[in-house]
């Protein structure tokens, strides 16, 4: 929104000095630390009332509930209970669980951070998605069809994802800067470009494997498979998305890099005043934040799945925006999402199997305590004694024309 | 139609600790233009926007014929017969002129569909009523401002205004235009409208003002009659005897540093910007550009810097070619910038004051080491600008937003005094900031054209211009339309301002001085 | 987000005609290779045409009769040629800047009757299923793109029409299934579309959310709520809840014996009439009535609005809560409209189609409309290449509409303007 305006003269006058004071003192983080707490809760509420409404005995009972009203309510209770404790011991309730709960927070923690770097630098990356497709094609090429020695096959393969994630990223960055071509439309059609791409891609015979009529490839090699832990699920790649939060938070916080992509982030005009391009800097956040969605791809490949098939993505490239969403942007906030995220994911999947209550639920929670953390006014509502946040806690408000 | 009657009394607004409007009262009489006074921030428009009611005030009451009335909204107040032409224009840039006056009380014919025939119909009777000449299907934003001003004022009229607020109507306006909306006012006055005619210039406030008062910080200090002689009402606004002119002895100028010929800048809606350019700065002198606000003075500065592309002309500092390269190219070799919009381009405003004050160095040594930032030396930077500079902030790791507008542009011009310096530019420097950082911005200034920097100063303030040129050049539709020294007469100035050659300007200024030609 | 003010800009003078703005030149230069791109493409494809004829099937489902055969290879160039004047054209100024719409317009039917001419040489194209099947795809696209064009013209961003669509598909099945009444199924859908927008708005204009965010949040809401309302009650039961009545076709008197194109578009379900007549509507209350001027001032400049007296706020809550109408009634398409059974996830990002056709078409309903078609008939076309075979994979021609969009907003046909307060929550005090 640059136009060639003066500045106003007179301007209604902004506070000096810091906004009011949250009255419990509490630092800025705890207080979002106890929104996005209560955000859940209320998360589980709403859950909780999807469950009892899709709970055969709950049904059958409520069909007599003048008579016995207290048979409806018990066995709500008993429902509920039931689920949630299969979420929660699916999640964490054993080594196993929690290596499951690892392996699914994974991809989501790269991608959660892919779009949590580019967000910092004020764009928004509703493309991790078809990043991480790509980079899962990039890597998943190199792992089953090249033969190279034990560690170096992994680690090309992986360096493949990245330039994979890293090229799908970087192409929004060149049209943003270029031509002004709003990421988020770009990202959103992208998304359905990469897709199209990989499921063409699995009819070709390089990447179909043989003998196979379905959408699926060679399993990669294992010189380019991440080390598993035990006999988990659990692999290397965690690591790897542990490695790369530090990375982000160092180029975010100490890097001259990360200066100016934070810098045009927050006003991209004083940034361009101040010599920087703004341009470039778009271009070097999609790029690493490409390259970020590609890594999930390799871990998802590499790690996980093994073959690359057309689902590879499932829904991590949008998972991780709420991710990273929850996580507010920052490194740890974003790896803290991914692993709650995870956990509902590997809990669910046990849910489903021990109480018949669809996986479907955690998509729903999952949408339900991002929707309550971005809007704290709401939750506050709600749980009135929660402190205030010092400042505007709101996330930057653009439309289309910034 | 019925005149009014209209009293404040003790309206009382605070923004968090700041009290912007303390217990105000005020009378406004019919028939009356009613001059309200104050420095830049000192509360008026947040006075008039309670009346208008698009702020609710804290406490006190508006009276309206005696009766206390509520304006909860700006339906209330045009309800009640007030209407307000904004600062910043409130009218819809794609809509036509006839859409624009009837938004909010449309005319329709059955079931909600816009009867425009009317609409253009009113628009034509109002316009020929008070002598405007606008064309009703005429898009805003294809029209000059000076019309613009006038859609705003047919569109309070239209909602039978009886008080009308008219916020520094005249800051976008030539003085030409400035003598025509003084007569358009005039005449609304002798129909029965009262006016508040809000100003901080004082020549305009004595051309038409029947009553004063004066606004400072948030207070009134005062009120006057309008033979009160200016000294005397700039003293009542600033609240001490102002002197804006700046201790400095006559420029020595050395050789020529920047030079600029045939800039030629064509704006994204293809309209040219600057046009023909040619200037010369050297060192040691301050050159000022002056001119009324959109002649194109801010995207001559623009240019200089890079960040807006040019169409023909070149651009050269020392000798060296600049034309065509990148800001950072040109910061880089020794330009230093301080953007007429703070907020918006010269500050990161959730940065603290310390990456505030190495925004453009930061990738450099000592800042920058490798891809590495040093933190230490950025700190250690901050202690020493914010003690040089006597920038008031609780702590370096403060976000420069949090710091008051004067403390802010010394952040600005802290940073870019840093780096030597050959040339440094400077827009609209001093606007909206409080009389003591003015006069250490002034003085900064000089003392770096005293270090030999070549200094561009641009600002629409004559008392600006005359307390810092050491020459004059006067922009107007684009072009330089004269360079004079600093001690031509402001009739003179006003005059080129307005489009008339130096020449011209002489022989007209002598002959028939205007009202305001010297705003 | 700073405050959106007119600049007053006194006294420009336009630029003489010789002189262009930079930035114009640029576009006209970007596009101009584009648009030579593709009409090389077009001839190279006319150029390497088999002999023969290209035969066009002119009624859906006759093979025999009231077919229409061209030269193929002639055809093509013919078609060919044309598209390199009207890019040359461009690239040349030739034209009046007004007129270069028109030229791209010229171009793109020629690329397309080059490239038909190329991919049915020798063999039958089924014309007439082509267009019946650019309007099946197109109906919802259409509608969601509709309801995207109301929230973002009062200056809400709708990136959840997608999550509008299954809630809609989903209701719509449902209630089918259950009363057995397409009325009832198409209320339903609509009223639940106006619930999602009701989420939307609540979150958007009293919350501030930022409205990319919540568009997001609110589409894996939507299709979690509906994948979970799936999974528990429409798998268990399916014969009673998930069989809706698709609707049938009602033909007009009169216009739907129009040859050719009567069939097409006067055979059709009510929803696609309705479809129609949502188009002129959305079109005139929003430029004609006092309710479109009102929505269309908070979308530019709410504080203008304001200052007259327009409650903003409630503009865009009505604004974005009729949209919900729409999108849900488009969302009724997918199952009673067309495929006659829910399941999960079935708009299969057509939501996000729409968003495009909205962009594409510049905010305005008609050139929305006109976008949908385009991408209706860029899907049609991908199904009908593989009954005709081509050495085309289906794939790449479904990423066309996705394709064209980000050549769209990269500023390929012209600078595409959104409502200036788009997106921008309007705050008081």
């Amino acid at each position: 929104m640059s136009n060639d305006t003066a500045t106003e003269p007179e301007q209604t006058p902004v506070p000096a000095g810091p906004a009011k004071e949250s009255g419990s003192g509490l630092p800025n983080w705890a207080v979002q630390g106890l929104v996005s707490l209560s955000a859940i809760v209320l998360a589980l509420v709403v859950g909780a009332i999807l469950i009892i409404i899709g709970d055969d005995d709950v049904t059958a009972a409520a069909g007599y509930f003048g008579a016995a009203p207290m048979d409806t309510i018990s066995a709500a209770l008993t429902a509920v209970g039931e689920a949630y404790k299969a979420l929660f011991l699916g999640a964490v309730g054993g080594v196993d669980q929690i290596a499951e709960s690892l392996t699914q927070a994974t991809p989501l923690i790269c991608g959660g951070l892919a779009v949590s770097l580019a967000f910092r630098a004020g764009l928004f990356n509703i493309g991790a998605q078809g990043q991480l497709i790509i980079g899962a094609i990039f890597a998943s090429y190199v792992g089953f069809t090249w033969d190279l020695p034990p560690g170096l096959h992994l680690l090309v393969a992986v360096i493949a994802g990245l330039i994979g994630g890293a090229l799908w990223g970087g192409v929004v960055g060149v049209l943003k800067a270029r031509t002004g071509a709003h990421e988020v439309i770009v990202t959103i059609m992208l998304n359905y470009v990469a897709i199209y791409l990989l499921v063409w891609l699995l009819t070709t015979t390089t990447f179909k494997r043989p003998g196979r009529d379905d959408p699926i490839s060679p399993i990669v090699k294992p010189n380019a498979q991440f080390p598993q832990f035990g006999d988990t699920r659990l692999h290397a790649g965690f690591l790897l998305a542990l490695l790369a939060a530090v990375f982000v938070w160092w180029l975010l916080n100490r890097s001259t890099v990360g200066f100016e992509l934070r810098a045009v982030g927050a006003n991209a005009d004083a940034s361009r005043t101040a010599g920087m391009s703004v341009g470039r800097a778009y271009v070097i956040a999609m790029v690493i934040a490409g390259a970020l969605a590609g890594l999930a791809g390799s871990q998802q490949v590499l790690g996980t799945d093994l073959p690359l098939t057309d689902g590879v993505a499932a829904t991590i490239g949008f998972d991780a925006i709420t991710v990273a969403l929850l996580g507010r942007g920052t490194p740890l906030g974003t790896v803290l999402a991914g692993l709650l995220f995870g956990a509902l994911n590997a809990g669910g999947l046990q849910m489903q199997l021990q109480t018949q209550t669809p996986l479907t639920l955690t998509t729903v929670l999952q949408a339900v305590i991002v929707l309550f953390v971005a809007a704290p006014a709401l939750v506050r509502s709600i749980f009135p004694f929660l402190p205030k946040e010092r400042g505007a806690g709101a996330v930057l408000a653009k439309g289309w024309n910034g | 139609m019925a005149r009014m009657h209209l009293e404040l009394s003790g309206l009382t607004k605070s923004f968090g600790s700041l009290v912007a409007n303390d217990h105000i009262d005020l009378v406004i009489e019919p028939g009356q233009i009613h001059c309200l006074l104050g420095e830049n921030g000192a509360g008026k428009s947040t006075l008039m926007n309670m009346l208008y009611g698009l702020l609710q005030p804290d406490a006190g009451e508006i009276l309206i014929d005696g009766e206390k009335v509520a304006i909860h909204s700006p339906s209330d107040a045009i309800a009640q017969g007030i209407g307000m032409v904004h600062q910043h224009f409130m009218l819809v840039p794609v809509f036509t002129v006839a859409e624009n006056i009837m938004l909010g009380r449309e005319y329709t014919r059955a079931v909600g569909v816009l009867d425009r025939k009317k609409a253009d119909a009113l628009v034509t009777e109002l316009s020929e009523r008070y002598g405007f000449e606008v064309d009703p299907e005429a898009l805003v934003e294809d029209i000059p401002v000076g019309v613009q001003q006038r859609v705003e004022i047919i569109k309070a009229l239209a909602n039978n205004a009886r008080v009308l607020i008219l916020d520094e109507p005249t800051a976008v306006l030539t003085p030409a235009e400035i003598d025509e909306l003084i007569a358009v006012m005039r005449q609304l006055k002798e129909n029965g409208t009262s006016i508040v005619f809000i100003t901080h210039k004082l020549k305009e406030v004595k051309a038409i003002a029947d009553t004063i008062t004066v606004i400072r910080r948030g207070k009134v200090v005062g009120s006057a009659e309008p033979s009160a002689t200016e000294e005397e009402l700039a003293e009542l606004m600033v609240g001490r005897a102002v002197d804006l002119v700046v201790d400095k002895d006559p420029a020595t100028p050395g050789d020529t540093v920047l030079r600029v010929e045939g800039l030629t800048v064509i704006d994204e809606r293809g309209f040219t910007a600057v046009d023909g350019v040619d200037l010369e700065v050297r060192a040691g002198e301050i050159l000022a550009v002056a001119g009324v606000q959109g002649n194109g003075q801010t995207e001559l500065a623009e240019a200089l810097l890079g960040l807006t592309p040019i169409a023909a002309g070149r651009i050269s500092l020392d000798g060296n070619d600049l034309t065509g390269r990148t800001t950072r190219d040109r910061l880089d070799a020794g330009i230093g910038y301080i953007p007429e919009d703070r907020a918006h381009d010269g500050f990161v405003g959730s940065f603290s004051v310390a990456e505030n004050l190495v925004l453009d160095m930061a990738r450099r040594a000592p800042f920058g080491k490798g891809l590495s930032l040093r933190t230490d030396e950025i700190e250690k930077n901050a202690q020493e600008r914010v003690e040089e500079f006597d920038i008031r902030t609780q702590s370096t790791d403060l976000a420069v937003s949090s710091l008051s507008g004067g403390n802010q542009q010394k952040v600005v011009l802290a940073r870019e005094l840093s780096r030597p310096l050959k040339l440094l530019v400077a827009s609209q420097p001093t606007r909206g900031v409080d009389v003591g950082s003015i006069e250490f911005l002034h003085t900064r200034m000089v003392k770096e054209r005293d270090n030999g920097t070549a200094v561009l100063i641009v600002s629409t303030e004559l008392d600006e211009i005359a307390a810092l040129a050491d020459r004059v050049a006067v922009m107007y539709r684009g072009k330089v339309v004269g360079v004079v020294p600093a001690d031509t007469p402001r009739d003179e100035l006003g005059l080129m301002m307005a489009g008339a050659s130096k020449s011209e300007a002489e022989v007209v200024a002598t002959e028939n001085p205007t009202t305001l030609g010297t705003i | 987000m700073s405050e959106t003010t007119t600049t007053p800009d006194t006294v420009r003078v336009p630029a003489p005609a010789a002189i262009e703005a930079p930035a114009d030149r640029t576009r006209r230069l970007r596009v101009g290779s584009l648009m030579l791109v593709f009409a090389l493409i077009g001839l190279l494809l006319a150029i390497f045409t088999n002999g023969g004829k290209a035969t066009f099937q002119l009624v859906s489902g006759d093979l025999q009769n009231n077919l229409f055969g061209v030269p193929a290879q002639a055809t093509a160039l013919i078609l060919g040629i044309l598209g390199v004047i009207a890019a040359g054209a461009y690239v040349l100024r030739r034209v009046p800047q007004s007129y270069s719409g028109y030229l791209a317009t010229l171009l793109g039917i020629c690329f397309i009757g080059s490239f038909l001419c190329w991919a049915a040489a020798g063999k039958t194209f089924p014309l007439a299923n082509q267009f019946q099947g650019t309007l099946n795809f197109a109906t919802p696209l259409i509608l969601g793109a509709l309801a995207g064009v109301l929230c973002e013209r009062a200056g809400v961003i709708n990136i959840a029409i997608e999550g509008q669509f299954l809630v809609g598909a989903f209701t719509a099945a449902v209630v089918s299934s259950t009363t057995g009444s397409s009325a009832a199924a198409l209320i339903a859908a609509a009223l639940t579309g106006v619930l999602m927008a009701a989420l939307l708005a609540v979150f958007s204009i009293k919350y501030l959310v930022n409205q990319v965010v919540l568009g997001v949040v609110l589409v894996v809401f939507a299709s979690g709520i509906t994948g979970y309302l799936f999974d528990q009650f429409l798998q268990e039961d399916a014969a009673n809840m998930n069989t809706p009545d698709v609707l049938s076709a009602v033909k007009i008197p009169l216009l739907g014996d129009i040859p050719f194109f009567g069939p097409i578009l006067f055979n059709q379900t009510i929803l696609v009439y309705l479809t129609y007549i949502a188009v002129a509507v959305v079109t005139f209350v929003l430029f004609e009535t006092r309710w479109g001027l009102r929505v269309r001032s908070v979308g530019e400049h709410p504080k203008a609005a304001d200052t007259v007296g327009i409650r903003v706020k409630r503009v865009r809550y009505s604004a974005v809560l009729w949209a919900g109408v729409l999108a849900g009634l488009g969302g009724a398409f997918f199952t009673v409209g067309y495929a006659g059974s829910f399941s999960k996830d079935m708009t299969a990002g057509n939501g996000f189609i729409a968003l495009a056709a909205l962009i594409m078409g510049r905010w305005n309903p008609i050139g929305a409309m006109v976008a949908a078609l385009f991408f209706g008939f860029a899907t049609q076309l991908q199904s009908q290449l593989q009954i005709i075979q081509t050495p085309i994979p289906g794939e790449l021609l479904l990423m066309a509409p996705y394709l064209a969009t980000i050549i769209a907003v990269a500023g390929l046909v012209g600078r595409v303007r959104a409502p200036k307060a788009d997106g921008e929550p309007y705050v008081t005090e």
